[in-house]
């Protein structure tokens, strides 16, 4: 009998040492990975690159922050979902919601809504938005209020592998057709754009362009501090065992429900995350953004990356997105031809990614110290 | 009343629409678990099938019945290559599957761009098919809209005489039972599968050439309409047509009702969040293949 479930990619809790060569690692090796990371993304890229190229720096990072949720939920859990662009669409807007209020001045309205002219006061679920730590936190816990009563509907059901693929790509429609039909609201197709501050600070500033990105830098590392440790502990051993066999874990007497929950939930909150880190990045957010393509494209780096690394998503998706600014101005049509073969290639050749590629050299190299 | 009956029939033929697309796509996934994301895609390929045979023949009733077997054909062909050079590599891996078929859709859009251009084209419609039906004074609805109807029903009613009576239906029927006892059966269930790809991706055709009298044809026509006929197979349940046209009907007309009385924004919200309540009670689907594996 098939199941609807992928066998497994990266080993599951039985092989200890098969854990170490794709996993998180072990306590000495991390500190080292995370040390080199801050290093290259604290001090070699501001010094490398110019205003432009760490700005772009900065969006591919927010990118891989959503990629690490993803790995999580997928990678680790098992759980393909194609509809992370609601997550990140959620943070996005509270984000862009507070600055774009911030950027009226009180008692004024955002410059969109005077523009349309239908409203004389803010909407009742905009005004809570005004108090920057309102905004702040909601950034993170409204994406995860969203997707912990989902998540528990659904997988106390039982309703997973494509299935959950399909509803969670049907959510994110949904929800971009509703934002592109309030526009009085939300701003309609064009999104919120053209946002001036941030908490405070011009963005228009250079200076202040480099501290966004310090900022989604050290984000980006907390968030794999995160995954990281919800990588190695109990947890994580649940999560993939659930991942590999989830009616094993059943009858062992856990709920998978709840071990499935905990990681979409995280990653509906890192993709929140990212999308609020966006918008200052950027500047805008609109539907375009959030919508099923940029959704799936969210997956595409963490598959290209490894997903079921630790940093192979985050790697990925920097480089998926990087490829695609230098490609697509240049060849527009060239570079969808090469993101679809992105979607095939290493998917069907190469399913554990790039990260699994340094683990199948050194196997093969050492096949052959050993014949 | 004749309101009622109005949105009545527009959510049947939303429904007809729904169900010429989610036909193939059940079939294809009640067989091989396997979500073919390049659907919409062989949709694409049938409407332009239309647009290039009206190029080359004259009246555009006589490129409409030729293109039906023609846009079948062409659309299966390019299932068959797809099921044969990547789907079949990946049984064991059908959530990845999707994304590999998603690359497949995104190639097969640029090359539409690269072949017929960017913007959307336009077919002509048979006269016969232009005018509307004035069922009473007030109700009046588009003869296309009548011809796809029907066109959906034949597809139903060709299935499931195939499935039921031919050799061929039988092994997919026994495939999609137990595909391991079919198999040590002696049943080549790999050329099953192939043969259920080509009907299942011919459908897709079939279905672009209806999609050309109602809308224009473009590269992006198919992700547009895809997702809700994903929903239809899923609400479904798998390898189950009744499922398959119950659901697709429901679902046009929930849509169209809730469109009538709110917006098109928040009816897609309202039909998802009904979607998920409804996989409280059935989490399977609508209609579910009795096994004894484990839910």
């Amino acid at each position: 009998m098939t199941t609807l479930q992928d066998p497994p990619i990266a080993p599951s809790a039985a092989g200890r040492s098969a854990r170490r060569r794709f996993g998180p690692g072990t306590g000495s090796r991390a500190a080292a990975g995370f040390a080199v990371a801050a290093v290259v993304l604290f001090a070699v890229a501001p010094v490398v690159l110019g205003d432009f190229r760490l700005g772009l720096l900065a969006k591919y990072l927010c990118l891989a922050i959503v990629a690490v949720g993803i790995g999580l939920a997928w990678g680790r859990g098992g759980m393909l979902t194609l509809g992370q662009g609601v997550f990140f669409g959620l943070g996005g807007y509270a984000m862009a919601m507070h600055l774009k209020l911030a950027d009226a001045g009180p008692g004024q309205l955002p410059d969109f809504m005077q523009l349309y002219g239908q409203l004389d006061a803010l909407p009742w679920w905009w005004r809570p938005f005004t108090s920057p730590a309102f905004a702040l936190a909601a950034t993170v816990l409204l994406p995860m209020l969203v997707a912990l009563p989902l998540g528990l509907l659904i997988f106390r059901r039982r309703v997973r592998g494509a299935y959950f693929a399909i509803l969670s790509q049907a959510l994110c429609a949904a929800f971009a057709i509703f934002l592109i039909g309030q526009q009085g609201t939300t701003g309609g197709t064009n999104g919120l754009t053209d946002i001036q501050g941030f908490f405070g600070y011009d963005l228009n500033d250079p200076i202040n362009r480099r501290m966004i990105y310090f900022i989604v830098a050290a984000v980006l590392l907390a968030v794999l501090g995160v995954a990281w440790q919800l990588m190695r502990s109990r947890y994580g051993e649940l999560l993939v065992a659930v991942r590999d066999g989830e009616e094993r874990v059943r009858f062992l007497g856990y709920d998978p429900a709840n071990v499935k929950l905990v990681a979409y939930v995280v990653a509906a909150g890192m993709a929140g995350l990212a999308g609020a880190l966006f918008v200052p990045a950027v500047g805008i957010i609109s539907p375009a953004m959030i919508g099923v393509v940029p959704s799936i494209e969210f997956v595409i780096g963490v598959a290209v990356g490894g997903r079921a690394s630790l940093v192979g998503p985050a790697l990925g998706a920097i480089a998926v997105a990087w490829a695609r600014t230098a490609l697509s101005e240049r060849l527009p049509s060239a570079w969808t031809y090469f993101e679809g073969l992105l979607f095939i290639l290493p998917v069907v050749f190469l399913p554990g990614g790039l990260a699994s590629l340094t683990v199948f050299l050194r196997r093969r190299s050492g096949k052959k110290a050993s014949a | 009343m004749t309101l009622v009956l109005s949105q009545l029939f527009t959510g049947i033929s939303i429904g007809a629409v729904l169900l010429l697309i989610a036909l193939g796509l059940s079939l294809t996934f009640g067989q091989m678990n396997v979500i073919n994301m390049a659907h919409g895609e062989l949709i694409m390929a049938g409407a332009y099938t239309v647009y290039v045979l009206q190029k080359v023949l004259s009246g555009a009733g006589l490129s409409l019945v030729v293109a039906l077997p023609v846009a079948f054909v062409v659309a299966g062909l390019t299932g068959v290559l797809i099921e044969v050079l990547l789907v079949r590599r990946l049984y064991a891996r059908p959530l990845d599957t999707l994304l590999v078929t998603w690359g497949v859709s995104l190639i097969l859009q640029q090359a539409a761009r690269d072949v017929f251009g960017a913007p959307n084209v336009q077919t002509r419609a048979p006269s016969l098919l232009t005018g509307s039906i004035h069922v009473t004074d007030d109700l009046v609805i588009s003869s296309s809209r009548v011809f796809i109807l029907v066109l959906a029903l034949a597809a139903v009613v060709a299935l499931i005489v195939g499935l039921r009576t031919t050799p061929l239906g039988r092994r997919i029927r026994a495939v999609v039972q137990n595909r391991d006892l079919a198999a040590v059966s002696g049943l080549a269930t790999g050329r099953v599968d192939r043969l259920t790809f080509f009907i299942g991706s011919g459908l897709a055709g079939i279905a672009g050439v209806a999609l050309t009298l109602i809308g224009p044809i473009g590269p992006t026509m198919g992700t547009n309409i895809i997702v809700n006929a994903f929903l239809v197979v899923v609400v479904g349940g798998i390898g189950q047509l009744k499922g398959t046209v119950i659901v697709a009907f429901t679902l046009g007309i929930v849509q169209s009702m809730v469109e009538y009385t709110t917006t098109v924004s928040v009816a897609s919200v309202i039909v998802f969040v009904v979607i998920v309540a409804f996989l409280q009670w059935r989490p399977q689907g609508l209609f579910t293949l009795r096994t004894r594996s484990l839910a």
